[in-house]
């Protein structure tokens, strides 16, 4: 009687404290599925190992690459999402909600972060993600040695910028590099291009507009925008290679033609990401010296220089404390100084401090960022995938290869048609 | 006794069909509901998808470009394997040579498209070209090609690819039909005087003919599914889509589940008639022997 009612007691502690380590394992743990690889996965994993100190949690980090939306897709579809994932962008972020996969987040997580932000990452009022950092995409890069030796003048209209694209003509030179190629996301290096000629010809008004599909793609704003891409993009003289050179070299690849010798192009307009590619190219480059940024300048002057950008969103998957808890770091100060130490990017907590910075560019691009009057987020993450990452993204390849601009804006009218 | 004798069969056959409703029964017949309804399956849309597939205007060249892929991939991966198979088994070296042809077939499609397009790869004139084609032609004094870009012949050089992995497969089992035709035929009809050409026309091809056949329809229902080479290579760019890879970017690029399901159901129903054929055809041999 004694041993058996001994067995029943060892079994029921045996059990319970089964069932404790359970709880336990699982509070203790976190997945989180990101976009990144090399550097920045390396610096994202130095940011988290904090958070494992701090806290005991232990975060498994997953890289999946950039097709990451299709990951989540077939990850949600199947009742097995990672806790937290990085979402490439606010629209694919409104697809989760509309599926009711992702998790509501409190207002007190995004509390130093700008108004902007958090509105991108809300939808109908609920905060549903957190930008770790941010990128501005209206820069020009260019290689202040080779500016001073041609006597060059950093341009601050769009008038002396085509003076200036002249005068590397004239001189023999190549203004600029452009590269659209990206595999499967070929062309969206020429949306950026797009999204900022459209906020400084239409303002950030019609860009919105635009965004929201409330005026129509062969609208003759846009059309102008267009026009205003293909004057540079499909002009022999200004693109290194031509148009088939933007069409075929690699977005990543192109910046590098500012550093050979001689050069094969004088400027390249790209977001500050671009800065991780040139150290890895050319690790001896000292930035600030041997290369460095302007904002690309205003076209019309009553829509001044308003600024282009993007954003690293995290969105949690499972409503489980450990994943709150790693959201709330995310969007921490602290977490944001180390990602942005590390990498070219722009923290958009308001309590990083200047100082976090790396180096004299992307110090001098966040003041940038703190001081713009207008800024916008790229377009078109925010439209429905299927004209954003879709119609758009072909029909600058379309353009950029020859096609009629009046076809390939009626083609993306259509498709924006059905999607909105 | 009866009653036995009318479960049993039923018992029998029980595993294979949950297996196949499961399986296959039931993806399809949701394939077919997904289809009519909207980008999250939750409303009904009619054919409006369908409508969709027949009119954009990339469906009809990913439909144009399908049957680029089905007539010259086909014709020329069974035209290359049945030259080969027979003139590589009149030679010494024949194994040697077969394992060289059949080799690109290690290659996964993934692997073979990225190859090719290092080898398709362009730079602008005047500089060091490090794609192979270009490298080729500027030596001879031309200057460089975009291989891939250039309309429509950039399809083609898309295709030359398929067909550079898949010729090996078509040659080995041509060769295997080749090689078990009585060489007595052959022989008696060298006797009587024919000519290679006429033994070729007169007795060998009509000889491989139900093998011929069914490379063919193999070959047919493989390339109208075709995705991966225009996937990696252009995707879809400069006039090369195909209805696969415009099926992928519907599915997880824009999250439109009812197109996506469409264009399933649009390839089902382009291969269910190759499907019947090559049926048709095993039951009326199977009927001769």
């Amino acid at each position: 009687m004694l041993k058996k009612s001994l067995s029943v007691l060892l079994i029921g502690v045996l059990l319970i404290g089964g069932l404790f380590a359970i709880s336990f394992a699982q509070e203790k743990k976190v997945s989180i599925a990101v976009t990144w690889s090399g550097e920045e996965l390396q610096a994202f994993k130095k940011t988290i190992k904090i958070f494992e100190e701090e806290t005991g949690i232990d975060v498994t980090v997953e890289s999946v690459g950039r097709d990451i939306a299709t990951v989540l897709v077939t990850r949600v579809e199947g009742g097995n999402p990672p806790d937290v994932a990085a979402i490439p962008n606010p629209g694919q972020m409104e697809e989760f909600v509309k599926k009711d996969a992702l998790v509501s987040l409190d207002e007190s997580i995004v509390e130093s972060h700008p108004e902007a932000f958090v509105d991108l990452a809300s939808v109908d009022g609920d905060i549903y993600g957190i930008f770790l950092s941010a990128d501005l995409k209206s820069l020009v890069w260019y290689n202040p040695k080779e500016f001073e030796k041609h006597d060059y003048e950093v341009p601050e209209t769009w008038g002396e910028l085509t003076d200036l694209s002249d005068q590397i003509v004239a001189d023999g030179g190549t203004p600029w590099c452009i590269g659209l190629e990206s595999g499967p996301a070929s062309g969206w290096p020429g949306t950026d291009w797009i999204e900022d000629i459209m906020l400084r010809t239409a303002g950030p008004d019609m860009y919105d507009a635009w965004v929201n599909h409330d005026i129509e793609w062969t609208d003759a704003v846009v059309h102008r925008a267009w026009e205003k891409f293909g004057s540079i993009v499909k002009d022999r003289d200004y693109v290194f290679g031509g148009p088939t050179g933007a069409l075929t070299i690699n977005f990543g690849d192109s910046v590098a033609g500012l550093f050979t010798d001689p050069p094969r192009c004088y400027m390249h307009r790209q977001a500050t990401f671009i800065q991780s590619f040139i150290k890895d190219q050319n690790p001896d480059l000292v930035a600030g010296e041997d290369y460095d940024v302007f904002v690309l300048p205003s076209i019309d002057k009553e829509h001044g220089n308003p600024l282009l950008g993007a954003g690293d969103l995290v969105s949690a998957f499972n409503d489980t404390p450990a994943a709150h808890s790693l959201m709330e770091f995310l969007a921490s100060a602290e977490a944001q100084e180390v990602w942005v130490k590390e990498l070219g990017k722009l923290a958009v907590n308001t309590k990083v401090s200047s100082d976090a910075y790396p180096d004299p560019i992307t110090a001098k691009t966040a003041k940038i960022l703190s001081e713009a009057e207008i800024f916008r987020f790229d377009g078109s993450d925010l439209m429905p995938s299927a004209v954003g990452s879709g119609t758009f993204w072909t029909g600058i390849m379309d353009y950029v290869s020859g096609e009629d601009l009046e076809k390939v804006l009626k083609d993306i009218e259509r498709s924006a048609d059905e999607a909105y | 006794m009866i009653r036995a004798g009318k479960i049993k069969p039923w018992l029998y056959i029980a595993p294979v069909v949950v297996l196949l409703s499961f399986f296959l029964i039931y993806p399809s017949v949701k394939t077919v509901i997904l289809s009519f309804y909207g980008s999250n399956s939750q409303e009904f849309v009619g054919v409006k998808n369908y409508v969709f597939a027949f009119t954009n205007s990339t469906m009809v060249t990913a439909f144009r470009n399908n049957a680029l892929w089905v007539f010259f991939f086909t014709g020329l991966t069974v035209t290359f394997g049945l030259i080969l198979a027979v003139l590589l088994d009149r030679v010494p070296y024949e194994s040697v040579a077969k394992s060289v042809i059949f080799l690109p077939m290690a290659i996964s499609m993934v692997g073979a498209s990225v190859i090719w397009k290092f080898v398709y790869a362009w730079q602008p004139p005047g500089f060091p070209q490090i794609g192979l084609l270009n490298r080729v032609v500027t030596f001879l004094g031309g200057s460089p090609i975009a291989w891939l870009i250039e309309k429509p012949w950039n399809n083609f050089f898309i295709i030359f690819v398929g067909v550079w992995i898949w010729t090996g497969f078509c040659m080995v089992v041509l060769s295997a039909a080749y090689k078990n035709i009585p060489r007595q035929l052959m022989e008696s009809a060298r006797v009587d005087g024919a000519n290679e050409w006429q033994i070729f026309w007169r007795i060998t091809f009509p000889l491989m003919r139900p093998t011929i056949a069914v490379v063919a329809t193999t070959m047919i229902v493989f390339v109208l599914k075709i995705f991966d080479f225009v996937y990696v290579m252009t995707n879809g760019n400069y006039n090369t889509e195909v209805i696969a890879n415009r099926m992928y970017k519907e599915m997880f690029k824009f999250q439109h589940f009812g197109r996506a399901s469409t264009l399933a159901m649009v390839l089902l129903i382009l291969i269910v008639p190759v499907m019947i054929i090559n049926i048709r055809r095993f039951r009326r041999q199977r009927a001769i022997r």
